[in-house]
């Protein structure tokens, strides 16, 4: 059956990878007519791409302005809901929490975007389930949260509505070179020949770029959501603080995430079931905090997600120069909200070779040519040894 | 060189309250057998039920589907703990056998090292009551938590006094609660009518046993008992609707059908009643099993997903066992609680013998097996009586109460009213092309369409969720991949879960994102770090 299928037509761009970011890039590729495939492992958006807070307020970005600009156009653009809603309100129990929130809303205010100083009383009317423990808060004129799942499906279906294709449960597992060039992604169902190969691989994307002979230092680790019953809408969603990030959806469920995270590995192109643990606990305290208002709310669910940071945490968005027919992208653990900016960047890497609406100096790869092969050692971002088989449920 | 990342999870691990030699999971009779026969071997066990369920839990249609027919004596708790103990002998066994028995406890989550976790210092399960939870680690798990009630939609289900026949038995006979007088069952199965029986053994009338196929599918003689007692049996009927005034069932009106469940011109029939109970099948309840990672198959004859287990009762995780209706079972083996006592011993021995116990002479039995099953299994049944419903009340009945998503709805992938969202693109994808691009899958089809994502945690939607998909996609339940089960699997309040006290590192340290401190710097102002205070993080960019 797979030697059947080795003659599996390809495309001008073949795209690794479902996710936010892969999704949105094929998405603006067949905006602009190119013949495009984008490949997933699983399903798409399956992994942290369709299940994170959903925030979309990134203005420290060289993509913060147009992920901006883009997102009120976005549920137009795509044809399909996003659930975007505008706007953020910073709750902060502490004065450290509020210098913070103002932090972040001076540094939108530095790129022209008006914000709100709110006091108890302000924040109450806004947020009726904080307590008297927020001692004020911020109200962000700009930013805004959207619901992950909703948009990489959007952006799935709006990029096949343009001609693109997706090719689902289907593992890239190597890159075909040929005179300095890559001209196919090999996979388990046959290989796909590409004029141009994006890789947005998450995890994997290091994987990816070795076989191209780039260095590109990839820590994977899991983290944490929960999600509660819907309680009534608030006027703005948009509502974090105390240590979580998150949102209120349309429907009604607080869902957020925060705290600590676990390095892990991530073996060849695995897809590791997504566990949970104890923190789902803790998670619920600071939730409570937050909203002492909602604190008999009920948790539904958690769930976790596996992310990527490279050492400094910024992206990696790059079109290599040998070969100089693949991009590289890898938004290091912050990659949806901004993905609308992204994928517009790779696209126009794709067709022009470089960003025209943003400078990406500060994403280059070569600024890891010295970071050395033990990083995460010396970090202490390495996975625990495995030496606990027993919790594994060996005999110890 | 190590270095340390004080932001990570790594030092902060939890840290049980206790650690136990063997936890059991549900104290019917497969779970006492199993405590019991593991306390005489010498092993320390805890065995845990979730009975009494406090009210607020039992409103949600947790555990077990009680349909609000709940009087309001469940609220006297010392009452129900009481009753509980009462109607269970086995209690006071388990009890006389020196086994630790924590009732009125729900099991929450069952945490495991995995590809993903790699901190926890053992497994352990997250334990609450009404008030907190905690958590206890364990060296071996016997999971013997039964089986979870099955529920089909019909126009008005979503009215007071739609049950399950497990919300509807544990109301009569563990709490004597059920605040209903008059109920209609469906279904006609061995389990149909040992729900009427009980009915009438606690003074309830039953309006009618309803069955969709042309005869009665459970024993002769007990069908017979029963029309004796004045019980009416509606075969080759389905549900039309449900009537009453304000938000209660006060009525059902049947429908005739033909051999292929379609309703018949003229042949409705209204009957009185303040209840209706689902009676054609349970499922094992394999919640705690898939979250310990046990490997499940679908084995119809069995009930849907069951765990693999050996001959001794152990799933494929080597500390974990699975014993009782959980482990599969069917619609005959009802009436033969001697299998569900012989597996719970079975696996207290072994999970006993595993921890070092002396194996004794008399363990040397037969492997306790289910006998064959009658049929083919329940999803053939459930899917009749789909049809029929499907035929009588048409596609715009809710499939997901707490959703409130229709079976068109589900079909046809729409997104969620509440969006109000209407484009051309939207009204052109359906099940049908979602299925161009892979095989239908339940957990992403309830992400798009919301079926089965709300507070009930899809305890009254799962099973007719994954039939409608599998149906439309012209395939079958066992071919669609399992929908995942989440912690917590019982949907607790944000100040039951939490943690009254943290280690002093997790307050100390906690940042919303990875705490990295250039990962939200402003490009135009290299190096700036804003976030979180991050005085220990240490970015490692070169050789140093």
């Amino acid at each position: 059956m797979m030697s059947a299928m080795a003659t599996t037509r390809g495309a001008a761009v073949v795209i690794v990878g479902g996710g936010v970011t892969g999704l949105s890039a094929g998405w603006w590729l067949a905006r602009a007519g190119v013949e495009v495939l984008v490949l997933d492992k699983g399903i798409v958006g399956w992994e942290a791409s369709g299940r994170n807070g959903g925030g979309a307020t990134h203005v420290y970005s060289p993509f913060g302005l147009e992920e901006q600009r883009l997102w009120p156009q976005m549920d137009e653009l795509l044809g399909y809901p996003t659930e975007y809603q505008p706007f953020r309100i910073g709750v902060a129990l502490s004065e450290t929490q509020l210098a913070l929130a103002r932090r972040w809303a001076e540094i939108g205010e530095s790129r022209g975007f008006r914000w709100e100083s709110l006091d108890r009383r302000q924040l109450k009317e806004l947020v009726p389930i904080v307590g008297d423990n927020a001692i004020g808060g911020t109200y962000l004129h700009f930013g805004g949260h959207a619901n992950p799942q909703r948009t990489v499906q959007a952006y799935a279906w709006a990029l096949q509505d343009l001609g693109g294709r997706i090719v689902q449960h289907t593992t890239a597992t190597g890159l075909t070179q040929r005179g300095g060039r890559v001209t196919a992604v090999e996979t388990t169902r046959g290989t796909f020949g590409a004029d141009v190969v994006v890789i947005a691989a998450g995890p994997q994307t290091g994987a990816f770029a070795e076989m191209l002979g780039a260095w590109l230092p990839l820590a994977p680790a899991r983290v944490e959501m929960i999600a509660t019953e819907p309680i009534p809408l608030m006027r703005v969603g948009g509502v974090a603080g105390n240590g979580l990030y998150g949102r209120q959806t349309l429907r009604g469920n607080l869902v957020y995430g925060g705290g600590p995270h676990e390095w892990i590995n991530v073996p060849d192109m695995a897809t590791p079931e997504h566990a949970n643990t104890p923190l789902v606990r803790n998670l619920a305290r600071r939730l409570a905090e937050l909203f002492p208002g909602a604190a008999h709310v009920r948790v539904i669910r958690a769930w976790s997600g596996l992310v990527e940071n490279t050492p400094d945490g910024l992206p990696v968005v790059e079109r290599l120069t040998r070969p100089d027919n693949v991009v590289i992208a890898t938004m290091s653990s912050v990659g949806f909200g901004l993905s609308p900016a992204v994928g517009r960047a790779v696209c126009e890497l794709v067709q022009h070779g470089r960003c025209q609406f943003a400078d990406l100096g500060a994403l280059a790869l070569a600024r890891f040519a010295d970071t050395p092969r033990d990083w995460r050692e010396r970090a202490g971002w390495a996975a625990a040894p495995t030496a606990v088989g027993a919790a594994v449920g060996g005999d110890g | 060189m190590r270095g340390t990342d004080p932001r990570s999870i790594a030092g902060k691990a939890p840290t049980p309250e206790r650690h136990v030699a063997l936890v059991v999971v549900g104290a019917g009779v497969t779970g006492i057998a199993a405590a019991i026969e593991a306390a005489r071997a010498g092993i320390e066990v805890m065995l845990i039920d979730e009975h009494p369920i406090d009210n607020d839990m039992m409103a949600m249609d947790a555990p077990l589907c009680f349909g609000q027919r709940i009087d309001p004596s469940v609220r006297n708790r010392a009452l129900m703990l009481e009753r509980v103990v009462e109607t269970n002998p086995g209690l006071a066994s388990a009890y006389e056998a020196g086994v630790d028995v924590q009732l009125g406890t729900y099991v929450w989550g069952a945490f495991v090292n995995g590809p993903t976790v790699q901190e926890l210092p053992a497994p352990m399960l997250g334990l609450a009551d009404d008030r907190r939870s905690w958590l206890v680690g364990y060296d071996r798990l016997i999971v013997a938590a039964g089986a979870r009630d099955v529920l089909l939609g019909f126009p008005g289900w979503e009215r007071a006094g739609t049950l399950g026949a497990g919300g509807a038995a544990a109301l009569l006979v563990r709490y004597r609660a059920l605040a209903a007088r008059r109920l209609v069952v469906l279904g006609s199965g061995a389990l149909g009518l040992q729900t009427a029986a009980l009915a009438l053994e606690h003074g309830v009338e039953v309006a009618g046993v309803v069955e969709v196929g042309a005869r009665v599918r459970g024993h002769a003689a007990t069908a017979t008992a029963l029309a004796e007692r004045g019980v009416s049996f509606y075969t080759a009927h389905t549900i039309h609707e449900a009537r009453g005034r304000t938000g209660e069932i006060e009525s059902v009106v049947l429908v005739a059908v033909d051999g292929t469940g379609k309703p018949i011109r003229g042949g409705l029939k209204e009957i009185a009643c303040d209840a209706v109970c689902w009676a054609i099948g349970l499922v094992p309840s394999v919640e705690l099993l898939h979250l310990v990672g046990a490997r499940l198959r679908f084995v119809s004859s069995l009930g849907g997903w069951v765990p693999e287990v050996d001959a001794r009762m152990r799933t494929s995780v080597p500390t974990v066992f699975a014993a009782g209706d959980c482990a599969g079972f069917h619609d005959g083996r009802l009436a033969t609680p001697d299998v569900a006592h012989a597996q719970g011993r079975w696996a207290g021995l072994a999970a006993a013998e595993s921890l070092g116990a002396r194996a004794r002479s008399e363990t040397q039995h037969e492997v306790p097996v289910a006998s064959p099953a009658p049929d083919t299994g329940p999803h053939a049944y459930w899917q009749a009586w789909l049809d029929s419903l499907i035929a009588a009340g048409g596609w715009e009945v809710n499939v997901c109460q707490c959703e409130e998503v229709t079976r068109r709805e589900l079909v046809e992938t729409k997104p969620p009213r509440y969006l109000k969202w209407d484009s051309p693109q939207m009204n052109a994808r359906r099940l049908a092309t979602l299925l161009r691009d892979g095989p239908v899958n339940q957990d992403q089809i309830k992400r798009l369409t919301r079926a089965g994502m709300g507070p009930c945690q899809s305890r009254r939607c799962r099973e007719q969720v994954g039939l409608l998909l599998a149906q439309a996609a012209g395939t079958t339940l066992d071919r669609i991949p399992l929908p995942t089960f989440r912690p917590p699997i019982r949907p607790l309040p944000l100040n039951v879960l939490w943690p009254a006290d943290e280690p002093a590192a997790m307050r100390d340290t906690w940042v919303s994102w990875f705490g990295i401190p250039t990962q939200f710097s402003p490009h135009w102002t290299a190096g700036m770090a804003i976030d979180e205070p991050t005085a220990h993080a240490r970015l490692i960019l070169s050789d140093e």
